[in-house]
């Protein structure tokens, strides 16, 4: 195509019969996409029953969870249970239902990293945002807290401080937030830090900004698609960091269930009730799995310049020059 | 629209729009000192489109970065002064300059595609240019933001609110670009080579557009530019630049007319022309100085043909050639004649 065809196509704006491209994308789009995906669509599926399971737990578990029963501890799965409730997944080493437990600790498990990993986000990126854009003493103050922190094992780390300051949920809340805002301070540093430079940020300081505007509003949207899948994997590893630390006896404390205690519990029995172990185990694996399936879908979709050649297949174009409506 | 820098002491709506006296930016550098800027003057008022022309390196964007206050400082440092309205921008504090920012001086760059924000649709980006100072809803915002949109001659405005940069072209991009800087009304519009991007048939439809808005609006336009055909276009006045100073500075017909530079004369001799028998275009001898060693005395004797003894000595100062056509040469009343023996 010629400078001249260019010019004259290119101001004209857009490429006529192409409007379905151009068109504001919805959430059905979105929701084909994710039925076209059948892998994504599976992990999805995962984690939306979890969902259910772990906002209705109350109503899905047929036990009480801390209920003890030892007249039918060490059920294998699909025993039938005394009061006619079959126990579809058996029963633990004091006759506790497993289906209940594992519904009732994956409430402890996913919420406890769901809030560490929302309070070490909101930490890490402020301050990494604050470091990457305003620079200067600042900047190397945190850097240098985190290349601290960074240093040190994690695990012995939180170890350490939930045996001085004791277990439980709201400590375990507070050593995720204190141990993992760092992850998110980097990363949001790094990306801050590269577009501090560009020219949109120069117009929005033309135009008037103050600097916790142009942070805000216009440098967090441009971070907002890795920091999400940051995110999600997050939870993942805190999912896997939760189950070792109640695992080792500093997390969640019994008679309270988690999936970590649940394996730590059933080690003792793995070669007479391999249920107890393997349960909580897969459902640690099915639940990390999924998070980072989702992640990486949510990497494609949450790009705008990116997602419409998934979202809109058909109307991708083939290569990189005919995006640009010339 | 309620002015907020219309608060702030110094303003005076009588004042001239924008003052421009003996600015300077010179960058600290492990290299030494770059003299970016070296003591300009000018003056822009309302409804005028005043040019900045000059080759790259020559301090044309960098001063208006810094009448607007944008320049890093460090390693940057500005002296001098730039009042607008009455009130001194230089060395003044981050809310008084904010406040003339947007409001006041409004500021469209070169390159509109990575100006965009590539994350926002380009409503929220107009939109949000209104709401800096408005704190309007988001509603009222995004419906201001589509008639800006038609404002810049965007076809199909209100469908295009949701686009994002990406699908727009670069003549679109430049338009929400000029959108997004009138958001606030301002009094002054500063346009860093907004063409030198597009293409002729698109730059062209951009000028005219930036004319039109100037008629309905009485906008003032500060055009930098290194292309003389943009400024013979739009501009009515201009000032070409060398290393950091304003070496002619006149009406645009009388420019043309009578370049009274031999910088300017040399830069219209080596624009091409469709007439010219030569098969090669003319050129100026040598390069732009470096900015950290600018050569004493006039900075542009070591390239030009009409040099003596005093300009490698002594800066020329400004000399009137006709009403509001000043030239900062030695000899700026008698070129016409190079010296043969200059150089000897």
């Amino acid at each position: 195509m010629s400078a001249d065809e260019a010019a004259a196509s290119g101001d004209a704006g857009f490429e006529p019969g192409d409007e379905s491209r151009d068109s504001a994308l919805g959430w059905r789009d979105y929701l084909l996409a994710l039925v076209g995906d059948k892998v994504t669509l599976a992990a999805a599926a995962f984690l939306a029953l979890l969902a259910v399971a772990t906002l209705g737990a109350d109503f899905v578990a047929p036990y009480d969870p801390v209920q003890l029963n030892l007249k039918e501890r060490l059920l294998p799965p699909f025993s039938a249970g005394s009061s006619g409730i079959p126990h579809v997944l058996g029963t633990d080493e004091l006759g506790r239902d497993m289906l209940s437990r594992l519904v009732y600790g994956a409430r402890v498990s996913i919420s406890v990293s769901l809030i560490g990993a929302t309070v070490s986000a909101l930490l890490g990126i402020s301050l990494g945002l604050v470091a990457g854009f305003l620079r200067g003493a600042l900047e190397d103050l945190i850097m240098r807290t985190v290349d601290g922190m960074l240093a040190l094992p994690s695990l012995l780390v939180a170890l350490f401080i939930l045996f001085l300051i004791g277990g439980g949920y709201a400590n375990l809340v507070l050593v995720f937030a204190l141990l993992h805002w760092t992850v998110y301070a980097r990363m949001a540093r790094g990306l801050a830090l590269s577009y501090r430079e560009s020219t949109f940020v120069e117009a929005a300081r033309a135009a008037g900004c103050r600097d916790s505007r142009i942070m805000i509003r216009h440098l967090l949207p441009n971070m907002a698609s890795p920091l999400l899948v940051l995110f999600t994997l997050e939870i993942a590893i805190l999912i896997l960091s939760e189950a070792s630390l109640s695992f080792l006896g500093f997390g969640i404390q019994p008679p309270e269930p988690s999936w970590g205690l649940m394996i730590a519990k059933g080690r003792d029995h793995m070669r007479s009730a391999w249920w107890m172990v393997t349960l909580p185990g897969v459902a640690i694996l099915l639940t990390a799995l999924s998070l980072n399936l989702v992640a990486a879908w949510v990497r494609t979709v949450s790009d705008p310049v990116q997602r419409w050649r998934y979202l809109r297949p058909r109307h991708a174009p083939q290569d990189e020059s005919g995006a640009q409506g010339g | 629209m309620n002015r907020e820098y219309g608060r702030h002491p110094g303003f005076d709506p009588g004042a001239p729009l924008l003052s421009v006296r003996d600015l300077r930016v010179r960058f600290a550098t492990h290299q030494g000192s770059f003299h970016a800027v070296n003591g300009i003057d000018y003056d822009v008022s309302g409804g005028e489109t005043f040019g900045i022309l000059g080759e790259s390196g020559s301090g044309k964007s960098v001063s208006q970065m810094a009448a607007i206050g944008i320049v890093k400082c460090p390693p940057g440092l500005v002296s001098g002064s730039v009042r607008f309205r009455g009130i001194e921008l230089v060395g003044a504090s981050e809310p008084v300059r904010r406040s003339v920012r947007g409001q006041g001086i409004a500021m469209i760059f070169q390159d509109a595609v990575t100006s965009l924000n590539p994350s926002l649709t380009v409503g929220f980006q107009i939109a949000e240019m209104y709401r800096v100072r408005t704190g309007a809803d988001r509603r009222s915002a995004l419906d201001r933001a589509a008639e800006l949109m038609e404002r810049v001659r965007i076809p199909s405005a209100r469908e295009r609110i949701g686009n994002y940069p990406h699908q727009l072209s670069g003549g679109m991009s430049q338009r929400v670009m000029i959108a997004m800087a009138l958001a606030q009304n301002p009094d002054v519009l500063i346009a860093d080579e907004p063409t030198t991007a597009l293409d002729v048939t698109v730059q062209r439809q951009i000028l005219s557009l930036l004319r039109e808005l100037q008629k309905e609006s009485g906008l003032a336009i500060v055009l930098i530019t290194h292309d003389l055909g943009v400024i013979a276009e739009i501009a009515d006045r201009v000032a070409v630049m060398y290393a950091g100073r304003i070496v002619e500075c006149a009406p645009v017909e009388s420019i043309f007319r009578n370049p009274s530079h031999p910088y300017t004369a040399a830069l219209m001799a080596s624009a091409p022309q469709i007439d010219a028998d030569e098969a090669r275009l003319k050129t100026i001898g040598g390069a732009p100085p470096v900015l950290s060693r600018i050569p004493k005395g006039c900075a542009f004797h070591p390239r030009c043909s009409y040099a003596r003894d005093r300009c490698r000595s002594e800066l020329p100062a400004r000399s009137m050639i006709s009403n509001g056509h000043f030239s900062a040469c030695h000899f700026a009343g008698s070129l016409g004649e190079p010296e043969g023996g200059a150089y000897a």
